[in-house]
């Protein structure tokens, strides 16, 4: 008699995923379906996803879906979980969409403290659109719009997003976790159940940050993609609990 | 049962909203449309519903289009440099069949232009400046009353459709006071099976969504949209035509500006012109018919609007040629007097401009 030890969650849908191989966002939607299926509320969520690699996340994750306007998905989710204020209410935003063309959004939905949870997958470029620079993309780092390396002068030291939103006092939760090797992926589930539970409390804003990668944007194969979140990322982006209420 | 109430259009267009059981509104304060996002802090809770003050306009629509997408009656407001900034967010909405209201009470411009009333935002309201091939219909009114009339009549419109709606009245309606009657109204509300509420353990998952990557699809969902506005155009069309057999003029003019040429109208009458007023009410779907069947008396059309002439295209478009058109508006939040349409009026009945 053969048992099953392990199978897709239900909280996905059976459609093959346009993402890269090498890429992570494929980890990342896995463990916040699983962890919807845990908490069981996956039938009484609604995903938000707007412009970017993870614009189609409205093809994959098994319940209500929403695609929104670049950038845009914090307000979204506002006007969305105020007038159904019983249901989870979750955005998926890249760096690009969330760090650059959506600081307004995410700024102030955090500033309201929306009891909503953020998924913000940083890999500091922008993946869909052909690996151009993000707010994100590392100081001298190469990439489709900083050929000769990400200068400070001219675009800034990159930006830290946790550590920002950490500071503003409605804040409930964030976390800074990483996709590059197993044991930092399960810690990652961790911290994803945490921020939606969070949410089932009616704590307030939850965002976890996952520093994730884009072999093709990069340039470099899936495992390199993987060491430069480790030796690279990691160190200018400190994993840990930048804010948590409880 | 009704009463009559003294109210300020812009305050007077939020009652009516609440009546018509919009649950949700999120607005950015802009003059002068304060009073709205001002009322609605302080009604929407007590009416069941929820007001957030957003970051800027296009937070704003953006939340509107998560409350929508919701499933619940929805709007915002803003004038003109702030509906400038929701225009992306219109675009979402129509690009993925949401409805809900918008209020416009118009400024002049362009730029931050000034905060007198204004028509300059006719095309802005007709043809749209978010992208992609669409349209929403626009409301105009002319008095308080009938700004309340047209806020309920445009929710139910725009849940019929599933569309934006613009209500779009000048800065000059928003802020005048006139007695309204407020009868007793009940909302009656459609099913929304589509609606994005979290409620996938009852049905099929729904999905909110305007992106489509195959190009034979998406023409197909924009004919299937285009499908949509035939009915609406064949519908939905309103016109106040006064113009009659043995009338030399048509008066065109929409919104409180059409109340003014109704005195040059009278003032005409007097030095023996006769003239009659069209006021379009909805400017989309606008009544072209209207232009096409005017009495054989009529010599001449004059357009007058507080721009520098946007609705007269409509009207070249309607009349076809047929008859001679003119032009007299006042812009920058300027307000033309009953007299100068009556001289300028003069004038064109002579012949001579």
């Amino acid at each position: 008699m053969s048992k099953v030890v392990y199978e897709k969650s239900r909280g996905l849908t059976d459609v093959p995923m346009f993402y890269c191989p090498g890429c992570t966002h494929g980890i990342i939607h896995k463990l916040v379906a699983e962890t919807l299926v845990e908490l069981d509320v996956l039938e009484k969520t609604i995903a938000i996803a707007p412009v970017g690699c993870s614009v189609l996340a409205y093809e994959y994750f098994n319940c209500d879906c929403i695609q929104a306007s670049h950038g845009r998905a914090p307000a979204v989710a506002s006007g969305l979980k105020r007038t159904n204020p019983d249901k989870i209410v979750f955005t998926y935003q890249g760096d690009g969409d969330l760090a650059a063309i959506g600081t307004s959004e995410i700024v102030h939905s955090a500033h309201r403290g929306d009891n909503v949870t953020v998924i913000f997958v940083n890999n500091a470029i922008y993946g869909m659109t052909g690996g151009q620079m993000a707010p994100t993309t590392l100081t001298d780092m190469k990439t489709s719009t900083s050929p000769f390396g990400r200068g400070t002068a001219s675009s800034g030291i990159p930006i830290k997003v946790s550590e920002m939103l950490s500071q503003l006092p409605s804040v409930a939760y964030i976390e800074r976790v990483s996709t590059h090797d197993v044991a930092h992926v399960r810690a990652a589930k961790k911290a994803i159940k945490k921020a939606f539970t969070y949410q089932m409390e009616g704590r307030g804003f939850t965002m976890v940050e996952l520093l994730s990668s884009c072999n093709i944007g990069y340039g470099v194969s899936p495992v390199e993609s993987l060491s430069f979140i480790k030796d690279a990322m990691i160190p200018y982006y400190p994993l840990g609990i930048y804010k948590d209420v409880s | 049962m009704s009463k009559k109430v003294l109210m300020k259009g812009n305050e007077a267009m939020c009652l009516a909203a609440i009546m018509a059981g919009c649950k949700a509104y999120f607005g950015y304060p802009i003059t002068p449309q304060n009073e709205i996002p001002e009322y609605m802090s302080q009604h929407m809770e007590e009416s069941g519903g929820v007001f957030i003050q957003a970051e800027s306009e296009i937070a704003a629509i953006n939340m509107v289009y998560g409350a929508a997408a919701g499933g619940v009656r929805a709007m915002t407001s803003s004038s003109s440099p702030g509906i400038a900034l929701k225009q992306e967010g219109i675009s979402y909405l129509v690009g993925s069949d949401l409805p809900c209201v918008i209020v416009s009470v118009s400024r002049g411009g362009p730029g931050l232009g000034g905060i007198l009333p204004s028509q300059a935002d006719y095309f802005q309201s007709t043809r749209g400046g978010g992208n992609g091939d669409y349209y929403i219909p626009v409301y105009a009114p002319s008095s308080v009353q009938e700004s309340v009339d047209l806020t309920i009549k445009s929710f139910e419109i725009a849940d019929k459709y599933r569309t934006p709606v613009m209500v779009l009245v000048d800065g000059l309606l928003g802020q005048m006071m006139e007695p309204v009657e407020i009868k007793d109204y009940k909302p009656t509300l459609i099913e929304k099976p589509w609606a994005t509420n979290g409620d996938s353990g009852r049905r099929k998952r729904n999905i909110v969504n305007s992106l489509s990557l195959n190009a034979e699809g998406l023409e197909e969902t924009n004919l299937r949209r285009f499908e949509k506005y035939k009915e609406i155009l064949k519908t939905e069309e309103m016109v106040e035509n006064h113009v009659k057999d043995g009338d030399e003029m048509a008066i065109v003019a929409y919104g409180t500006p059409s109340r003014i040429v109704l005195n040059a109208i009278d003032i005409l009458a007097e030095q023996g012109i006769k003239a009659g007023l069209i006021r379009p009410v909805t400017l989309w779907p606008f009544p072209y018919s209207t232009f096409a069947n005017l009495p054989s008396s009529v010599k001449n059309i004059l357009v007058c609007e507080l721009s520098m002439g946007q609705m007269i295209e409509d009207v070249r478009q309607g009349v076809q040629g047929k008859h001679p058109i003119h032009f007299y508006g006042r812009t920058g939040g300027v307000i033309f007097s009953p007299e100068e349409i009556a001289k300028k009026a003069a004038e064109v009945a002579k012949g001579g401009a």
